[in-house]
């Protein structure tokens, strides 16, 4: 079905949905890239005014990407909740932005509402909404996730301590762990990127952190950011799992150039499910995505990277994950060319990934080919603060010595802390305390050089 | 002003910015300096042009014959934005190849220079040097080396199948890190078509003096291509056991039975 939009004397046609998301989308290289971007900007002003007048109903009964070929547009059609919609299903996408930063989108209202939007829906929304509707509207929904802590109240903002060594070697993991620790960051997960897919070097690594958490009784999970595959190989050995992991994207195509579809994350939830090993909830999952990647496998269906991340969502939270991010940086200049870009995608991610229920942290984050720098990075942490993003990475000094890019430091944490008085995950915040690491303020206490974390990794390294 | 953290001492494990101190929350001013500089660096380094026949030179001073191919990406600013145009040989190169192409040999092997021509500059000549015995050891026919500039990893699926190749082996310039603006990347993958995706592949990261060193990164992919060969897969289904093999956590120099 084809939309058309007058403007004066110009009428602008879009051939159909997808069209019309991709020509509303704001400007990115991805988009482009693919072919799909509007022409011009008036063009893409003339979409962002059609597709408000579209109807939620119509993205029920019109797929982007094809039900009969695709598992995730039968994930999103076939559980969608029709009496979660109910309230806002005569709504266009304008009127949804209308009601999403009206006084009555309560908190509540908003949680009650997430199990009827599909990821679509979402998307379209926030292709007409600026960057502080991004914030505002994200920052009501709540999403409050638990393993060995609870992440996501109001007023707290958690961080994955990301202690990554180019070879590995546990002793300089160890180093970072320490660093992190100390710096009062990781309660989101202490996770791991491994450079080696190595089955025995990544049991050592799941032993290490499992080690550290159980001597000092940190109130955190670990995890090695490897294939579902190897986590559950990993399991049936009997390694430590605690959370596991997985990248993901919003086609069924996609899903495969990442060697997984939704049976095998089943799999996976399931494995580490069984093992029981949170303490105050069974949130077991970790999720990694970001835009670009469709387009990336050649996967994309001629659908906008913004519309398919939020389908990616739509996996995720099949899944009940304790934590989903996106990587809004890593992927390149080919997806995100610039600050600008990369700022308004992660806007975009976090408030797509609110809305539909799902924990979304943000890796604020750039690479070495990108039009980039910190000082973007240190524009788009203070935005996602400002909404109430769920966790952003912490890495020593924002450089990651093994996936070369650079990202958010225990630093910066700290700052983002400091400017907004966010809180970390209360039971992580009081190890803290006890540990002699923080003052009650939440600030940090003059590092003592006989805390025994220190003597702890001196030992371990020696 | 500035605290201090007293365990600086663990630097020595890691090139990871640990104990870097602070003041109240944020970072001393040398160290904000420091890393501006390494950024600077680093954003030199992907736009250093790639010297394709310093590298020819030095491949063929190894004793393998070479070939040169481009990718259908023009310049560096089009290719940093149109991937796809580093994913395929331009025309010219693509008759190269299938005017070069013998008969069906083992491997294919692709000196791609990636997101870091420095890498490429740095680390080939060493990393075939420590290579060139495990070829010789297992008596893997091959195809002259393929030194292709403005490439992406998938550009050895159609050199590999233009070549004949029962696998690529392609070693590619790593995105540069603020520390590590030379790291050398090593990709395998069975049967090469064009279309193959990432999930299809084994892939060795961070070869380079101060990251995996040759001798490691060369035993690795010999086992990757042994098993690829003997298995008829490369992927996440060949997970990497060879460390399992490993002496005294060291890399034997010749592939054992097995």
């Amino acid at each position: 079905m084809a939309y058309v939009h007058r403007i004066g004397t110009k009428s602008f046609v879009f051939a159909d949905l997808k069209e019309l998301m991709a020509k509303a989308t704001p400007p990115r290289s991805g988009d482009m890239l693919a072919g799909i971007a509007a022409a011009t900007a008036e063009e893409n002003v003339a979409a962002k005014m059609c597709l408000a007048e579209v109807p939620l109903k119509a993205f029920l009964s019109q797929a982007l990407v094809p039900y009969e070929t695709c598992e995730v547009t039968r994930l999103i059609l076939d559980s969608h909740d029709a009496a979660a919609f109910a309230p806002v299903s005569a709504m266009t996408v304008g009127d949804f932005r209308d009601f999403l930063l009206s006084h009555e989108a309560t908190s509540e209202v908003l949680a009650g509402l997430a199990p009827g939007l599909t990821p679509e829906m979402a998307a379209a929304v926030s292709k007409i909404m600026r960057n502080q509707d991004l914030i505002l509207a994200a920052k009501k929904c709540r999403v409050v996730t638990r393993f060995r802590n609870t992440i996501g109240l109001p007023g707290t903002m958690a961080v994955r301590l990301q202690p990554n060594h180019p070879t590995d070697d546990a002793a300089g993991v160890s180093a970072a762990i320490l660093d992190g620790l100390l710096y009062g960051c990781g309660d989101a997960v202490i996770g791991i990127n491994p450079a080696s897919d190595s089955l025995p070097v990544i049991e050592r690594l799941l032993k290490l952190m499992d080690e550290v958490i159980t001597r000092f009784e940190i109130p955190t999970q670990s995890c090695v950011l490897t294939h579902v595959t190897t986590s559950i190989g990993l399991m049936e050995r009997g390694a430590p799992v605690d959370l596991v992991f997985q990248s993901i994207a919003g086609t069924q195509g996609a899903n495969r150039s990442f060697g997984i579809d939704l049976k095998l994350l089943a799999e996976g939830a399931d494995a580490a499910r069984t093992l029981k090993r949170g303490t105050v909830g069974q949130n077991a999952m970790y999720f990694e995505t970001g835009q670009g990647s469709a387009l990336s496998a050649g996967e994309h269906h001629g659908v906008d990277q913004q519309t398919l991340e939020a389908r990616a969502y739509g996996v995720a939270r099949a899944f009940n994950p304790l934590l989903v991010n996106t990587v809004v940086g890593f992927i390149g200049p080919e997806y995100l060319y610039d600050g600008k870009q990369i700022i308004r995608a992660g806007l975009e991610d976090h408030f797509c990934g609110k809305l539909l229920g799902v924990p979304l942290g943000v890796d604020v984050c750039y690479t070495n080919h990108a039009e980039a720098d910190q000082d973007d990075m240190d524009t788009l942490l203070t935005l996602l603060g400002a909404a109430g993003v769920t966790y952003i990475m912490g890495i020593p000094g924002a450089d990651d010595v093994m996936l070369n890019y650079q990202s958010t430091s225990f630093h910066d944490a700290l700052y983002i802390r400091e400017v907004l008085g966010l809180k970390r995950a209360p039971e992580f915040e009081a190890w803290l305390e006890r540990m002699d690491i923080t003052a009650p303020d939440g600030r940090l206490l003059p590092a003592d050089a006989r805390h025994p974390l220190l003597g702890y990794v001196a030992g371990r390294a020696a | 002003m500035i605290a201090r953290d007293p365990w600086a001492a663990f630097s020595r494990h890691t090139p990871a910015r640990i104990a870097l101190g602070r003041t109240g929350a944020s970072l001393p001013t040398d160290e904000v300096l420091r890393f501006a500089l390494a950024h600077a660096q680093a954003r030199d380094a992907v736009h250093t042009p790639f010297d394709a026949d310093g590298v020819a030179g030095e491949v063929k001073s190894l004793g393998f014959a070479t070939l040169r191919v481009s990718s259908a990406a023009p310049a560096r600013d089009i290719y940093l934005r149109r991937p796809d145009l580093g994913r395929r040989l331009c025309d010219e190169s693509r008759a190269t190849l299938a005017a070069a192409a013998g008969d069906p040999v083992d491997l294919a092997l692709v000196v791609a220079d990636g997101l870091s021509s420095a890498a490429i500059h740095a680390q080939t000549k060493p990393f075939l040097a420590a290579f060139k015995p495990f070829i010789a050891q297992q008596g893997w026919s091959h195809a002259p080396v393929v030194i292709a500039s403005g490439a992406r990893v998938a550009l050895g699926d159609e050199v590999g199948a233009l070549l004949k190749a029962r696998a690529c082996v392609l070693l590619v310039g790593e995105r540069p890190g603020l520390s590590s603006p030379d790291s050398l990347g090593l990709y395998l993958t069975f049967d090469p078509q064009v279309g193959r995706t990432d999930a299809e592949r084994n892939c060795i990261s961070n070869v380079r003096p101060d990251g995996l060193s040759f001798e490691a990164a060369a035993f690795k992919l010999a086992w990757h291509i042994r098993e690829a060969l003997r298995r008829r897969i490369t992927g996440v289904e060949l997970k990497d056991e060879s460390d399992l093999l490993l002496e005294d956590g060291r890399a034997p120099t010749l592939l054992g039975g097995g």
